[in-house]
């Protein structure tokens, strides 16, 4: 299967003194339909892969691919084409915006695409039901729990059908019981063909990935498929 | 590996996402844009004011007649006895273009209320005679009672000037009320409307010329001349009217035109509609100032947000053009709102005037323009800040 991203000798370097190398020639391949976990405690470099895996920084040398495309010396334009196009996000915050419903905030996610608002709608409520949320969308954000703004926002993330989802923390704002739900819903987007990376802190949740690249102090300390 | 779309925002969306941004924080919104609404509702009034006071005068002036002429001894040496030769009222009359002429003979008679005041309380009312044509020749008319004719003209009558009915406490003439004039009394047949072009005969007490012979033995020597002319030849006319006046001493006789003077009142008038708009255009700009101070704020404000349209696949330009169409939008609001405002204001004050309400067109243009070059220009800074911030560090600031 080919790669839907691949990191390639990555360097990620903060000039100071002294300069920081936050990744330290790090490779990684992530085939498609894999599920993921990208784990280690904080100052890792975990939050810099992130970052370069979603093309919202870049490196300091080496390469990333993207569905086949070298992406670090592509022009701002072409990297905005990029994540509105392979790349969906969820972050720990949710970042849903108060004034929209469940509904638009997930059409959002078509926003950057030229697609028609109408479109937008009808693919975002599509979205919705795929996350179990299809009796809350007229909802705005503050009127649902922490665990359906979290879906809401894997909504978004996957309405573009996008290469990679990119989950940081998922669960770092939810109470447990909550934060199963997400992890199951992330589960079963994976077996109907999602790639999905999980950025986390937490080894136990780390553990119940098919596979874990371990961070720890900008390199991968290892990188195996869960013991079974 | 599909071709890569460059990421795309459909021109409504754009205006979408920026009305959104504007209705979640609805009292911010409409506070801002009440700075530029002021100043632009200042500067729609103001022009929309001239421009009804300056339609009520241009409306007057057309009504009372650009072609009217006065005839008066001048100022100069050998002018001093202030009047001008018999001659003058029939020799005028015989110019071509001139349609109707009419004299007043100042007297020099004291108009007192009764015959037992003070010689000196004239309360600066002036009696004079008059030719009878005189109401037609100036447009007047007659507030209440009737205006001298060949009857009334040549007996013991007179009609009061706006200002003088209103100085001696006269408002009905229908009980015969007397005044004495020069020693001798006089009844009150009429009251005048005020003359625009002609003020001194709001101030006087006019009777017919026969009448003032009779009782005061006067000679006809004319003290002012007014001339109705033909619309066409007024400046030809008034070239003339010297010479004609006073074939001796020309230099001596005033030729003017009083339309001229409501033309110099409404040059005045501009003057000051210039310093408003100016004061305008100041709070306009305050508004501006307003608008981008908003912006700025908004903007590190919705760190968070904008971190997130980048990583939804938003370009610098389009977090760039979200910004500043709000900005846009924000002073389109104050600009159709301060138009509303101004006009409304205009409104009412003309209707209080009694003048006819005009807003040009090219104040509730030019305003609502005003309000979209302020709104581009404030929301220019905050907008590129906006689109430059890094979505890594957009993403942080939560």
């Amino acid at each position: 299967m080919s790669p839907a991203l691949e990191l390639i000798d990555v360097v990620k370097q903060y000039e100071g003194t002294p300069p920081v190398r936050a990744l330290d020639d790090v490779s990684v391949r992530i085939d498609q339909g894999e599920l993921l976990a990208v784990v280690g405690p904080s100052g890792s470099g975990k939050s810099t892969m992130l970052n370069v895996m979603g093309t919202l920084d870049r490196p300091s040398s080496g390469a990333v691919m993207i569905d086949g495309r070298e992406v670090s010396a592509m022009p701002e334009r072409r990297l905005s084409a990029v994540r509105a196009q392979h790349i969906g996000f969820v972050f720990q915050q949710f970042f849903l915006l108060e004034g929209l419903t469940a509904l638009d905030n997930v059409a959002n996610g078509l926003l950057y695409n030229g697609v028609p608002r109408r479109l937008r709608r009808q693919r975002a409520a599509e979205a919705l039901a795929t996350v179990g949320l299809d009796h809350r969308l007229d909802h705005i954000p503050s009127k649902l729990s922490g665990g359906e703004r979290q879906r809401v926002a894997i909504a978004r993330a996957i309405v573009n059908k996008p290469t990679i989802v990119l989950a940081d923390e998922p669960t770092g704002n939810l109470d447990t019981a909550s934060s199963t739900n997400v992890m199951e819903l992330l589960r079963s987007l994976n077996a109907s063909g999602s790639t999905i990376v999980v950025i986390t802190h937490d080894r136990d949740l780390a553990d119940a990935l098919p596979r874990q690249v371990m961070f720890r102090d900008g390199k991968i300390e290892h990188d195996k498929a869960r013991s079974r | 590996m599909s071709a890569l779309k460059p990421s795309k925002l459909r021109a409504a969306d754009v205006v979408l996402e920026g009305a959104g941004g504007l209705s979640t924080r609805k009292t911010r919104t409409a506070l801002s844009a009440l700075g530029i609404m002021l100043g632009i509702a200042a500067m729609v009034g103001v022009l929309g004011l001239s421009e009804s006071s300056q339609a009520d005068l241009t409306r007057k002036i057309e009504a009372l007649g650009t072609n009217l002429l006065t005839v008066s001894p001048g100022q100069g040496f050998g002018g001093g006895d202030g009047v001008l030769p018999e001659s003058a009222v029939g020799s005028i009359g015989r110019i071509g273009p001139v349609e109707r002429t009419a004299d007043v003979i100042a007297l020099d008679a004291s108009v007192l209320r009764n015959d037992v005041m003070n010689q000196n309380e004239t309360s600066g009312l002036s009696a004079v005679a008059a030719d009878l044509d005189l109401l037609n020749t100036l447009n007047g008319s007659v507030a209440t009672g009737v205006w001298l004719d060949e009857a009334t003209g040549q007996t013991s009558n007179v009609v009061l000037g706006s200002v003088s009915a209103e100085r001696l406490g006269i408002i009905s003439v229908t009980d015969g009320i007397q005044l004495y004039i020069g020693g001798q009394w006089f009844t009150v047949i009429g009251i005048l409307e005020s003359f625009p072009l002609a003020a001194d005969l709001d101030r006087a007490v006019i009777m017919g010329k026969d009448a003032a012979v009779e009782a005061f033995g006067i000679e006809p020597n004319p003290s002012v001349v007014y001339v109705r002319t033909n619309a066409q030849f007024v400046d030809e006319v008034r070239s003339v009217l010297p010479a004609t006046a006073d074939p001796a001493n020309p230099e001596e006789v005033q030729a003017s035109r009083p339309s001229e003077l409501l033309e110099t009142q409404d040059a005045i008038e501009d003057s000051f509609t210039n310093l408003f708009l100016g004061l305008g255009a100041v709070s306009l700009l305050v508004g501006g100032v307003g608008i981008a101070n908003v912006m700025v704020i908004a903007v590190i404000e919705r760190r968070a947000e904008i971190g997130l349209r980048r990583a939804l696949g938003a370009t610098q330009s389009h977090i760039g053009r979200q910004f500043l169409t709000e900005s846009l939008l924000l002073s389109a609001l104050g600009g159709v709102g301060g138009v509303a405002i101004g006009a409304a204001a205009t409104w009412a004050y003309a209707r209080t005037q009694g003048w006819e309400v005009v807003v040009p067109l090219f104040a509730v243009v030019g305003g609502i323009g005003a309000a979209l070059v302020i709104g581009a220009l404030a929301g220019l800074y905050p907008a590129t800040r906006a689109a430059r911030l890094a979505p890594t560090e957009a993403l942080r600031a939560s």
